[in-house]
């Protein structure tokens, strides 16, 4: 006591501990705002993501307390289950269609936002509107818009002399016809971030592509397009995230007897989970999931770097 | 030169047309089919305009339970956003304004959020609600939902406040006002665009949730929109006109809060879409 309060007569040393104090202050305060959010955060998010890679390592129902530590044997079950595989394969084909349909489909309605069409406005709210609607409505609707005996689809085939496919109860048409409808929902968000992109290219770009006698569909090749790339890589992590994310529209438009062939990692996850109380399968599903998300993530981080360095050179 | 210009635009408007039908068609259909009668809709399902205009199927849907659906996701939305509002805006704060060590690594952990895949937490939710004796109440929708709209929120948050000058606190800082002064004086008052841009951006992804309203989520007095919907999928079967009108009354919140705030949705998407 003595010593420190002689020390503390020193004024260099006074500095300090009143620093110490403002700083040890200055942590309190950010604490206390962080607190809250950090705590649901932790609580919601990342302690589940934890005990879901916990649990893949266990045999258990959900209903009993107890589980039985299995090693990786829930690993190796997956990777030979067919089911696995097919709903991977899935997925794929989601991003597939996310990356060569609804990307060009969302910047191709950006580009007519973008043009000095008339009735923009209007445009852009019917482009929109699919992307607001709850996507179980969104599936419910489409399940009728499918339907083989009253549905528009198939009238519109029959009137123009195809005959009625029951699109949503054989293989390869169920997942073909989900997949238009995700188009159609999910095309007006890339349209949003086309939108934005588009505003952000410099005017001055087209006028001396323009000077130099370029047309316009070379202006789009040599101007607009180079400028989106950035757009076009992020676009395509989200769509492998939300390739992912992807569950209520496969769930609802599912199950009218096409089986595992409209699988994907989503539904499986929860087929296993919550309708045959396979509490670590589950698990071991949703951490196969997560490692994917992760490993895209990366990848596509390692892209834009390089991609950023490249421009810094040029 | 003008004939070019010319057929240049009448493809754009084609090109136009064509999107326009295909993002619109379904919602003619709907909207038309949630007006008609079983009768009317079996003899003339596609009709645009129904020959008898009823209401039937709307008071319908009412009896059948839509009402308590809607009352609890309007309960649910407002809480979470609310709280999501609050609690991102206060993390936001120090995250955005004051220099600490780990002030990048908790901001990016935050961001990270955005690329966690729902179901990697839907197991340990379930298992946690469960033993806290939150099954089946519509507040255990409350945790999930505000921790999956932290990530986004504060990333607006964060952004829009680091850019309110220094000077507007230093006025504040002379006077000896502490953070939580500076916070509630200076700083909340100022990011009202950012609000209003968090409200409805969390507003419409909370409203259309589907998956944890589906796991913890069992009574029909209890559920959301989404679940109660895909429940009228199973019992009206043959009502068509029915289910669209319920449709078209479940989409209606999100439809008139684009038509009203269109650039804040846009402005959210924009952030969400911007990688940690």
């Amino acid at each position: 006591m003595k010593a420190a309060a002689e020390v503390s007569k020193l004024p260099i040393i006074d500095i300090t501990t009143v620093k110490r104090k403002e700083k040890r202050k200055q942590t309190l305060a950010i604490l206390s705002f962080m607190f809250l959010a950090l705590f649901v955060y932790t609580l919601f998010i990342l302690y589940p993501i934890l005990s879901t890679f916990i649990y893949s390592f266990h045999e258990w129902n959900g209903i009993e307390a107890e589980k039985a530590f299995v090693g990786f044997a829930n690993y190796s079950e997956l990777f030979s289950d067919p089911t696995f595989w097919q709903s991977l394969k899935n997925n794929f084909y989601l991003v597939g269609v996310s990356v060569f349909v609804q990307i060009p489909l969302g910047l191709m309605m950006a580009l007519v936002l973008n043009s000095k069409i008339k009735g923009q406005r209007l445009l852009s709210v019917i482009f929109f509107l699919p992307y607001l609607m709850s996507t179980v409505a969104v599936g419910l609707l489409w399940v009728f818009m499918f339907d083989p005996t009253n549905g528009p689809i198939n009238m519109a085939l029959n009137a123009i002399g195809v005959e009625s496919i029951n699109w949503l109860a054989e293989s390869p048409s169920a997942l073909i016809a989900i997949l238009i409808v995700m188009a159609w929902q999910f095309a007006p968000f890339y349209m949003i971030l086309f939108k934005a992109a588009l505003v952000g290219i410099p005017e001055e770009l087209y006028e001396a592509a323009g000077m130099d006698g370029a047309n316009d569909i070379q202006k789009f090749f040599y101007v607009t397009l180079p400028s989106l790339i950035p757009m076009l890589i992020s676009s395509s992590v989200l769509a492998v995230v939300g390739s992912l994310k992807t569950f209520d529209l496969f769930y609802v438009m599912s199950g009218s007897g096409a089986g595992t062939s409209t699988s994907i990692l989503g539904t499986f996850m929860y087929e296993e989970t919550f309708v045959n109380f396979r509490m670590g399968y589950g698990s071991t599903i949703a951490a196969m999931m997560f490692v994917i998300a992760l490993i895209s993530v990366v990848i596509i981080q390692v892209i834009d770097s390089i991609q950023k360095r490249k421009r810094g050179i040029s | 030169m003008r004939p070019l210009e010319l057929t240049k635009t009448s493809l754009l408007y084609v090109l136009a047309a064509i999107i326009a039908l295909f993002a619109g068609y379904p919602f003619v259909y709907m909207i038309s089919t949630s007006f008609k009668s079983m009768n009317e809709f079996f003899t003339n399902p596609f009709s645009v305009l129904p020959g008898s205009f009823t209401l039937e199927q709307y008071t319908s849907v009412f009896d059948m339970g839509l009402n308590s659906y809607f009352l609890n996701s309007i309960i649910i939305t407002v809480l979470s956003v609310t709280l999501v509002v609050l609690i991102a805006a206060l993390a936001s704060y120090p995250l955005s304004r004051l220099k600490f060590r780990l002030n990048k690594s908790i901001f990016t952990l935050f961001i990270i959020g955005m690329m966690v895949p729902i179901h990697a937490t839907l197991i340990p939710i379930f298992v946690m609600t469960n033993d806290l004796g939150f099954y089946d109440k519509l507040l255990a929708l409350l945790g999930p939902y505000v921790a999956f709209a932290l990530p986004i929120s504060v990333f607006i948050f964060t952004q829009f406040m680091s850019e309110i000058p220094a000077e507007l606190e230093e006025a504040a800082k002379v006077d000896g006002a502490g953070h939580w002064i500076i916070f509630s004086k200076v700083i909340f008052p100022n990011i009202k665009p950012a609000i209003s841009t968090v409200v409805i951006y969390n507003f419409v992804h909370i409203w259309n949730e589907f998956i944890f309203a589906l796991i913890l989520i069992q009574s029909p007095e209890k559920m959301t929109l989404p679940i109660g919907l895909q429940k009228f999928y199973g019992e009206f079967s043959v009502n068509i006109p029915g289910l669209m009108s319920a449709l078209v009354l479940a989409s209606v919140p999100v439809i008139i809060t684009f038509v009203l705030a269109q650039e804040k949705i846009e402005k959210g998407l924009l952030g969400g879409s911007v990688k940690g």
